[in-house]
């Protein structure tokens, strides 16, 4: 059952990318949405909103960072550290921690605030860097903070986390442990996203974007101050990934170090790589096929191999075949799934680098 | 007053010295053009009018403002554009984008109506985007503007980087070679655009090789040579000057 969600998604995603016609792509979105919202009438098992509420927050998640790699070029290998603030925030702030239960909603705005700081914090000292040196310098950060969080143990519970954080309400209703309520938040915060995500690309702030990602130093020329679009970068990247955190950790009720490692980050760089960099259709099917290839066909896999008296976690596995797939696309696919029109010329041409100063 | 006044410019990179207190004054609506043999430092004259390196010494006033210690985005936006020796186009984004993104600094746009598309930020676009699109008229491209600028034939992206310069609507264009690899009739049509800039408000600094465009277009021209500014003058004047025929010559046999 829980297959048919993945793969109409993706498939409608596909396919409406591929129509032409304006209308006809309306249409096929309107009705994905429509088929969302109205699923639970139908299907009433629990934990497959479990599932798609965990890789809603993937695609959110997903779609933060696009602004970021995909949009402005710049590599960040650390973005799991923003996921990890959100997180941690909604786990300080709405637990009996500090005796602090500030709600749900106004910790969506909190979180995605401090996030957005934080991002800039990282951009700051980032600013003059490129490529692998950013790369490199964000992989640290990324580890930094869940180590932060692991041994401020008198704030955050060290090791173990922050635990039985409070349910969120909506007017009154307790989310309580059902999965559905956070299935339909994450859904609108995906809605947002995605109309944030595409009036960035369609403004201003998006083509300035664009140019750094082309050429910094003409893009200086044009007046753009790339200080200013690069923080923005950041920080708008960074404040998607804060509202992934605090549902991920009201949703799990729990905080804990070892739910951000490095791997996260490598799963959502995966995702834009998977999907196609800079194209927010693409983005939204590669966070997908990776959400559904980890949470589901692994899981699966295991149940029949035990079944069948093999011994086997594929699980343990999932970075061989996270890896397995990276390499299939770019043997195959370097441009990604769904990729931009512009990604799929820029790898067809790809080119040495012009660094000469005109 | 002058619209750009260079003040015994000099810039060195370690004990190479690239400028060498050159000074230069350009009146508002003319064109000027700078020459020299290759490394005179034309380039670091331009680099050094456009931020990209603050000067050693000497100061740069345009528009009644010191702008050598301004950051290049702020000298953009105060009215200078440029183009380039080598094409440094927006490769991966249409010749429209490339032209929109020109426009930077003109827009009112904040983040809030990035994010939001409020309705200011709609007619904003609109108008943005109708101006590119005559700005691609204005350069002849308006049937390549969907085109990524590096589909387009070199001729057409020196165009381009001219439109997308001149979408700032800046007081000074300085072109850097904008006849470089043209054929004769590339540059006869290049001599009347840039007239036709001129003659819409614009000043024009360029640097260029080609003698006869030079002769046939600048009002005044600027001879440099080894860093340092070795001639000043109307072509004819510049033309007979002794310093400038021994700099692309040599000295006379003795």
């Amino acid at each position: 059952m829980i297959y048919i969600y993945f793969l109409a998604a993706i498939a409608v995603v596909v396919v409406a990318e591929r129509v032409p016609s304006v209308g006809a792509k309306r249409a096929l979105y309107a009705a994905l949405g429509a088929a969302l919202l109205l699923a639970p009438l139908v299907d009433r098992n629990d934990s497959d909103y479990n599932v798609l509420a965990d890789a809603g927050v993937f695609v959110l998640l997903a779609l933060g960072l696009n602004i970021v790699v995909g949009f402005a070029g710049l590599l960040d290998l650390g973005y799991a550290a923003f996921f990890a603030i959100g997180a941690y925030t909604y786990g300080m702030l709405a637990s009996p921690q500090f005796g602090i239960h500030l709600p749900f909603w106004v910790l969506l705005f909190v979180a995605a605030a401090l996030a957005a700081l934080f991002g800039i914090i990282l951009g700051a000292p980032t600013l003059r860097l490129h490529g692998d040196y950013l790369a490199i310098v964000t992989l640290g950060f990324g580890e930094i903070v869940p180590q932060i969080f692991q041994n401020l143990t008198a704030y955050t519970g060290g090791p173990n986390g922050i635990s039985a954080l409070d349910f969120p309400s909506f007017f009154g209703h307790s989310f309580g442990q059902r999965a559905l309520p956070y299935y339909y938040v994450t859904l609108a915060l995906i809605a947002l996203g995605l109309a944030l995500a595409r009036n960035l690309r369609e403004s201003r702030l998006g083509r300035a974007w664009m140019a750094i990602r082309e050429d910094e130093l003409a893009a200086r020329h044009m007046g753009i101050n790339t200080t200013l679009v690069k923080l923005s970068a950041f920080a708008l990247g960074a404040s998607f990934s804060g509202l992934g955190g605090v549902v991920f950790a009201a949703k799990l009720s729990l905080v804990s170090p070892d739910l951000f490692q490095f791997q996260v980050s490598v799963l959502i760089v995966s995702m834009l790589v998977l999907g196609g960099m800079g194209n927010i259709p693409g983005v939204v099917v590669g966070s997908l096929v990776l959400t559904l290839v980890n949470s589901v066909v692994l899981p699966q896999a295991n149940a029949l191999a035990s079944a069948v008296g093999l011994h086997v976690d594929f699980s343990s596995y999932h970075f061989f075949i996270y890896g397995a797939i990276l390499v299939g696309i770019m043997l195959f696919k370097p441009e990604g799934l769904l990729p931009s029109v512009q990604r799929r010329e820029e790898l067809r041409h790809a080119t040495a680098p012009q660094d000469v100063r005109a | 007053m002058p619209l750009l006044e260079l003040d015994a410019v000099t810039k060195t990179f370690g004990t190479l010295v690239a400028a060498n207190g050159v000074s230069l004054r350009i009146d508002s609506g003319a064109i000027v053009a700078m020459i020299g043999p290759n490394g005179a430092g034309k380039s670091t004259i331009f680099n050094a009018i456009t931020g990209i390196y603050a000067p050693t010494a000497g100061r740069i006033v345009f528009d009644g403002k010191r702008i050598d210690r301004e950051p290049t985005y702020r000298i953009a936006a105060a009215g200078i554009a440029r183009t380039f020796q080598n094409i440094r186009l927006f490769s991966f984004m249409s010749a429209l984008d490339n032209v929109m993104v020109g426009e930077h600094a003109r827009l009112r746009a904040r983040l809030w109506d990035s994010l939001l598309h409020t309705p200011a930020q709609r007619a904003e676009e609109r108008e943005t985007r109708e101006r590119a699109r005559e700005l691609l008229a204005f350069v002849g491209l308006e049937r390549l503007s969907e085109r990524y600028a590096r589909n387009l034939p070199y001729g057409s992206q020196r165009h381009l980087e001219i439109a997308r310069a001149l979408a700032s609507s800046p007081k000074l264009l300085l072109l850097d070679e904008p006849a470089a690899g043209m054929n004769p009739r590339e540059k006869h049509d290049l001599v009347a655009l840039i007239r036709a800039i001129r003659d819409r408000g614009v000043t024009v600094l360029l640097i260029e090789h080609d003698m006869g465009l030079v002769m046939e277009l600048a009002e005044r021209i600027t001879v440099l040579d080894h860093g340092e500014r070795i001639a000043e003058g109307t072509p004819a004047e510049v033309r007979r000057d002794p310093h400038v025929i021994e700099a692309y010559l040599g000295a006379p046999a003795p």
